[in-house]
């Protein structure tokens, strides 16, 4: 179960923790900025101070989009950072059609209405972490790190950072850097670190005895589970899948589990490798 | 903000063949999983009934992903009545959903006339169960896979079989994927069913034009959402029009006006399915909105206006 235990939680008692876990809300969380870069990457921080006060790395919340029929349904994104001190918390995500485009065009003014927090998050293992991204998947593993750097020493663990391009993976590399993190990177062009694939980094880590964290392109997630399984180390996956409820309710979001299909956005989306089906 | 004190309330209440309800909304089945999932987001309690996920003899695992699309105004869903199976349902769920308030029903399914019969049979006596929904849109395995709710007569033994194991009352939701809508009601009406629930999904396809692939696993898959709701009320006015019993709408509702107009159109209660995905209380805000409506149009029951569409002929 949920391992990430934050200083607000630990005053409340026992019995009470399971419900305050399960919960989530619907919030109306006012913008209160929005940046694009120029890789078409946009950061929209929200005050939501609900969401906030409960949310894990490596949950996520259902966005609505604009209040009309086109688009209907609302647009799952991990939550990127969470600032519990201004109750707010952020979303990162590349534009890619309809939903992502009307998202990226709002202002300070304009609010938006969010589900969260939902699924299940990373559970923290074994230490050292090593926290394995790709393109847009880094998005939820820097709330990850900053729940790691708040609790212990940054300096025993690994980030490994992979995009198309320097121009996309700068940003997240001067973020994690930030948390006082060094950064290993890896770009499809070879402008920023090794000219490669994220999962190489992974080789020369080892021998490496801790837990695996990631998130990216189904591709590179396949690549990490091979090598983790190959060196039996324990690893977790945040998975992604279309959505319509985020709530357990529609089971549109399955994928094919160690044993029988598993719903990503309530058992998920973040799953131990080994409950996973793979094509490895 | 709502000023109305209790004598001034409209009266929403409505009664569908032995089953009360305290307003005329329910949540139309599989988009409200088994009503928990949204316990934290609205209040049950509220409802005028809730219809959980489709329920089989055994569980079923449902069909390969993608399993769901969105679509102009809509969604495609092949999810392939993934469900814990009857047992199951009334040994892990019941036991938290005989608490609440709503009138529950029980939407069942099945792959011939004798499996209908056994689940409805099981859940007959459990404690906690207003009604039974019983989805005829799935495919009639000993009948070369015809859907049970295409063919008439099939329709008509289903309802008999159900009819004869239960006391509860009887709803027939119908399949829109026919040619005569109307035949259809009629032949459930007079095998047995207290209520007729329309429409379930419209038979729908998605191609990925890239990948010149289709864009569920399924291949094809049920439309609902707002798109339909022009269909969904034309069937409900037809079959309204030509049968005795209770008619529920659905499709495509999303909000009170959508409500009323299928109410006009004849139906007696609703079910709001897909608009629940991306907004979780919206069944609550269409109970508001129902009174306010009323209000305005100076009614003081929702059984007032119920076929009260003015097509011309009356005036
Ligand atoms: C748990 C989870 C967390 C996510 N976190 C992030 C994140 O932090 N940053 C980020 O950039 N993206 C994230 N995604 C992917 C994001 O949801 C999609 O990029 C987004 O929904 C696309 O919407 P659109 O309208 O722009 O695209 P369109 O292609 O127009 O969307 C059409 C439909 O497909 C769905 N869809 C399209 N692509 C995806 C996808 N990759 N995953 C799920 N549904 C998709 C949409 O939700 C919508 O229902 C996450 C997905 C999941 C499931
Ligand atoms: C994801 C999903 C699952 C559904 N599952 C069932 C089901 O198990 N049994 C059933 O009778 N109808 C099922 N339906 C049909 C709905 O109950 C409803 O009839 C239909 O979606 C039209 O209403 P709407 O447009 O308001 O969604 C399902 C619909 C959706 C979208
Ligand atoms: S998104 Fe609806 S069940 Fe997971």
């Amino acid at each position: 179960m949920f391992s990430v235990v934050k200083t607000d939680i630990r005053q409340i008692e026992p019995y009470s923790l399971v419900a305050f876990f399960m919960s989530e809300f619907q919030e109306n969380c006012p913008i209160e900025t929005i940046t694009r870069s120029a890789s078409d990457v946009v950061c929209i921080t929200v005050l939501a101070s609900q969401i906030a006060r409960t949310a894990c790395p490596g949950q996520f919340v259902m966005v609505r989009v604009g209040n009309g029929y086109d688009p209907l349904l609302r647009r799952p994104f991990s939550i990127h950072a969470c600032d519990q001190k201004n109750n707010s918390i952020s979303l990162l995500f590349k534009v890619v059609g309809q939903g992502t485009a009307m998202l990226a065009a709002l202002a300070p003014d304009d609010s938006l209405d969010l589900i969260g927090p939902l699924g299940k998050g990373f559970s923290f293992g074994n230490t050292p972490a090593c926290l394995v991204g790709g393109g847009m998947g880094i998005a939820p593993l820097y709330f990850l790190a900053s729940e790691l750097a708040a609790r212990e020493s940054t300096n025993d663990h690994h980030i490994l950072l992979g995009a198309r391009n320097r121009e996309e993976l700068a940003p997240f590399v001067d973020q994690f850097s930030g948390l006082g993190f060094a950064v290993q990177t890896a770009t499809d062009d070879g402008s920023l670190g090794h000219h490669g694939f994220v999962p190489d980094l992974l080789d020369a880590i080892t021998p490496f005895a801790g837990t695996i964290y990631t998130c990216g392109p189904h591709p590179m997630m396949e690549n990490v589970v091979r090598k983790c399984s190959q060196l039996s180390l324990p690893c977790q996956v945040s998975l992604e899948t279309h959505m319509a409820c985020g709530l357990g309710a529609c089971l549109g979001c399955t994928v094919a589990g160690k044993d029988g299909y598993v719903h990503v956005c309530k058992q998920g989306p973040v799953f131990p490798a080994s409950e996973v089906k793979w094509t490895l | 903000m709502d000023t109305v004190t209790a004598n001034t309330r409209p009266d929403l209440r409505v009664s569908i063949g032995g089953l009360e309800l305290a307003n005329p909304v329910m949540t139309a089945s599989g988009t409200f999983g088994y009503a928990q999932e949204f316990s934290n987001l609205l209040d049950l309690d509220q409802l005028g009934g809730i219809i959980v996920k489709g329920i089989s003899l055994e569980p079923r695992p449902g069909n390969p992903p993608p399993r769901i699309v969105e679509t102009a105004c809509g969604m495609l869903n092949a999810i392939g009545l993934e469900n814990v199976g009857v047992d199951r349902f009334i040994k892990e769920k019941m036991v938290w959903l005989a608490k609440l308030a709503s009138p529950l029903v029980v939407n069942i399914l099945g792959d011939s006339v004798e499996e209908y019969g056994e689940i409805a049979r099981r859940l007959d006596q459990v404690e906690g169960i207003s009604g039974l929904e019983i989805n005829i849109s799935c495919p009639n395995v000993k009948k070369g896979g015809v859907a049970f709710g295409t063919v008439p007569t099939m329709a008509a033994e289903v309802t008999k079989v159900v009819r004869r194991v239960t006391e509860l009352p009887l709803i027939v939701k119908l399949s829109p994927n026919v040619t005569n809508i109307v035949e259809m009601a009629k032949a459930v009406e007079g095998a047995g069913a207290d209520a007729v629930s329309l429409i379930n999904t419209l038979i729908g396809m998605a191609i990925d034009a890239k990948s010149r692939r289709p864009k569920l696993a399924n291949i094809i898959g049920g439309l609902s959402g707002p798109a339909i709701k022009p269909v969904a009320l034309r069937m409900v006015y037809q079959v309204a029009g030509s049968v005795k019993i209770p008619v529920i709408g659905i499709g495509g509702i999303s909000c009170a006006d959508d409500a009323v107009e299928f109410l006009l159109a004849g139906a007696t209660a609703i079910q709001v399915g897909t608009a629940n995905f991306y907004e979780p209380a919206v069944t609550i805000q269409i109970i508001q909105g129902m009174e306010d409506y009323l209000r305005q149009q100076g009614e003081t029951s929702i059984r007032d206006i119920i076929g009260t569409v003015r097509t011309g002929a009356e005036v």
